[in-house]
Formats: C-alpha cells, sequence, structure tokens
C-alpha cells in the first residue's frame, strides 16, 4: 500500500527525482496562477465590474479581514505570504474530486517545505518590523531563562504544522482506500466527502497558525518598544 | 518464535493499542472544547466569529495529538523499521 504520492516516481537522475508530488504541485501552481492571470486581466474601478473581478476581490478582501481580526493590522504586507499558503492548501486538498488525483500535501516533503517557509517567515517578519536586534530580544522575552524554551517552541511547532497537515490528508485518502476494499459502493463517497470539509478546515487552520505566529513575533518586538518609551516618558515627568 | 513473528505480533498489539488510546483521549478533550464554545456562543452570539476561531485553532492543537498517534501506529504497520532491519 502506498503511503504517500512520493512513492509513484516518473524519472529519476542519480538524486534528482522527479515524482508524482512534484508533478501535482506544478500543475497547482500553473492552475493558480494562470486563473489569477486571466482573472486580473481587465481590473475595473466602476461599479460594473465582471464576475472573476469579483470572485478575486472576494477572496483577497475575506483573507484580509481574517488577517485583521487575528491581530496585524496592515494585512497588505502579510497577504502574499499567508494568501499563498492557504489557496495553494486550499487547491490541493479540493481537488480530491478529480478521480485519480493524490493530493501533495498527503506527502511529508511538501508539508516540511510549508512548515519551514514558515519558520522562516516568521523571522523575516520580525526582522522586518523591529530590526534584528528587536527581535532576537523577543527570544529572551520574560527572563532570559525562557531562551531554551522559546527556542524548543520554534521547533516544535514547525514539526507539529508539518504531521497536523500530513497526517490529516493522508488519513483521509487511506480511509477511502480501505473503504475501497471492504465497502466500495456508498461509504467512499461520504469519506470523500468529509475529506474536502478537513482539507478545508486544514488550509484555514495552517494559514491561522501561520498568522498567529507572524503575529506574535510582530507583536512582541512592538509591545516592548512602547513599554519602553512609557518608562522613559515616566523617567522624564519624574 | 523467531524474530520476525515477535515483531509484527508486538507492533500490530502496539499499533492498535495507539490509535485507541490516541483517539479516545483527543475526542474527550475536543467534546469538552466544542461544547464550552457552544455554551459561550449562546451566551454571546456577537462574538460567535472570535470564539470560533479560537476554536478552530484549539481544535486543530488537540487534534494534532491525535494525528501524532496515527502517524505513528502508521509507521508501525506500514514501514515498520525494526521489521525492514530484520528482513534485509
Amino acid at each position: 500500500m502506498k503511503l504517500s504520492p512520493d512513492e509513484t516516481i516518473f524519472w529519476q537522475y542519480g538524486f534528482v527525482t522527479i515524482n508524482l508530488t512534484l508533478v501535482t504541485t506544478w500543475a497547482i501552481m500553473l492552475l493558480l496562477v494562470s486563473l489569477s492571470v486571466l482573472a486580473t486581466r481587465k481590473l475595473k474601478t466602476g461599479n460594473q465590474i465582471s464576475r472573476s473581478q469579483s470572485m478575486m476581490e472576494i477572496i483577497v478582501t475575506g483573507i484580509n479581514g481574517q488577517i485583521r481580526e487575528v491581530g496585524l493590522k496592515e494585512p497588505g504586507q502579510y497577504i502574499g505570504f499567508i494568501g499563498t499558503l492557504f489557496l495553494f492548501i486550499g487547491t490541493a486538498n479540493l481537488l480530491i474530486i478529480l478521480p485519480w488525483y493524490e493530493p501533495p500535501t498527503g506527502s511529508l516533503s511538501t508539508t516540511a517545505a510549508l512548515a519551514i517557509s514558515v519558520l522562516l517567515a516568521v523571522p523575516f517578519f520580525g526582522i522586518q518590523k523591529s530590526g534584528l536586534l528587536g527581535y532576537l530580544k523577543t527570544y529572551l522575552q520574560p527572563t532570559f531563562i525562557m531562551l531554551p524554551f522559546n527556542l524548543i517552541s520554534e521547533a516544535s511547532r514547525t514539526v507539529a504544522l508539518t504531521v497536523r497537515l500530513f497526517g490529516n490528508i493522508m488519513s483521509g485518502g487511506l480511509i477511502v482506500a480501505v473503504l475501497l476494499s471492504i465497502a466500495p459502493f456508498v461509504f467512499p463517497v461520504v469519506m470523500t466527502a468529509l475529506g474536502l470539509l478537513t482539507g478545508m478546515v486544514q488550509a484555514y487552520i495552517f494559514a491561522i497558525l501561520a498568522t498567529v505566529y507572524i503575529a506574535a513575533a510582530v507583536h512582541e518586538s512592538k509591545k516592548k518598544d512602547k513599554k519602553s518609551t512609557t518608562h522613559s516618558k515616566e523617567v522624564s515627568h519624574g | 518464535m523467531d524474530n520476525v513473528s515477535i515483531i509484527a505480533i508486538v507492533s500490530i498489539i502496539a499499533a492498535g493499542f495507539t490509535t485507541g488510546v490516541g483517539c479516545m483521549f483527543p475526542a474527550l478533550a475536543e467534546g469538552k472544547s466544542v461544547s464550552s464554545a457552544l455554551s459561550a456562543i449562546a451566551q454571546q452570539p456577537d462574538a460567535a466569529p472570535t470564539i470560533t476561531r479560537t476554536l478552530f485553532v484549539g481544535l486543530a492543537m488537540i487534534e494534532s495529538t491525535a494525528i501524532y498517534c496515527f502517524v505513528l501506529s502508521m509507521i508501525l504497520v506500514f514501514a515498520n523499521p525494526f521489521w525492514n532491519h530484520i528482513i534485509q
């Protein structure tokens, strides 16, 4: 029994391997990019906008609203990363309605790559907001004793992001495969429908957790600045 | 009994127990959190979006423990490293 689409290999030379995961990922990227290029080709600002522009505006406004609700007040600079995560994972999980399709998110390498990009994006946005020293100080946040625990939490939440997405999608596919051999008539359809729901929820959760981590990195450094300024004000008043 | 059958028996029993116990307690925890979220929404319907978002994030955190157990039992059943070591 195949556990992941990594095991379907089309072409291999040395350590360079082209497997089903890579092919599906590139197909989804092509689909998303071409759809958005087609939809944003003739943008208008009047009362009459096209259906595709309306659709795109709904998606972008919705993601912006979610990011703002978590606590990032200027979602414009984060939607490029978070929106891409959500749309990619969502599309990859929704396409299981196609026959013979294996979601690339059911492979540990895809989810590890996504989680590592979150791991790198958190310090990127933190440093962008408050400078290198200001970001590094957030690791010593309550006291310097917490430094190893902060580092452990960074690593463990990356592993958790990876295994959560992989386990959910892989288990959906596996349950359908097991049911096909036991009761192949109706139940696989029901489980696939449940898989659609799980896939969408997992895409939402991945994006929201990435937003929460970025918001924590950005906020803690800002809070520290505010505290030091108020403190200096009090000192000057006194 | 040779090594191969001992490893097979222990792996299968351990996989069953892992998924069983690992589904039981996260299910209890998720039921508790959903019920308290529902009563909070019933008391304050205005706060429903915030409660729902927090609930989803919390459910994902709880569910990931069940997923760890599931992945572990999948490894034990389908990609057992000890089994592969003995077979080779």
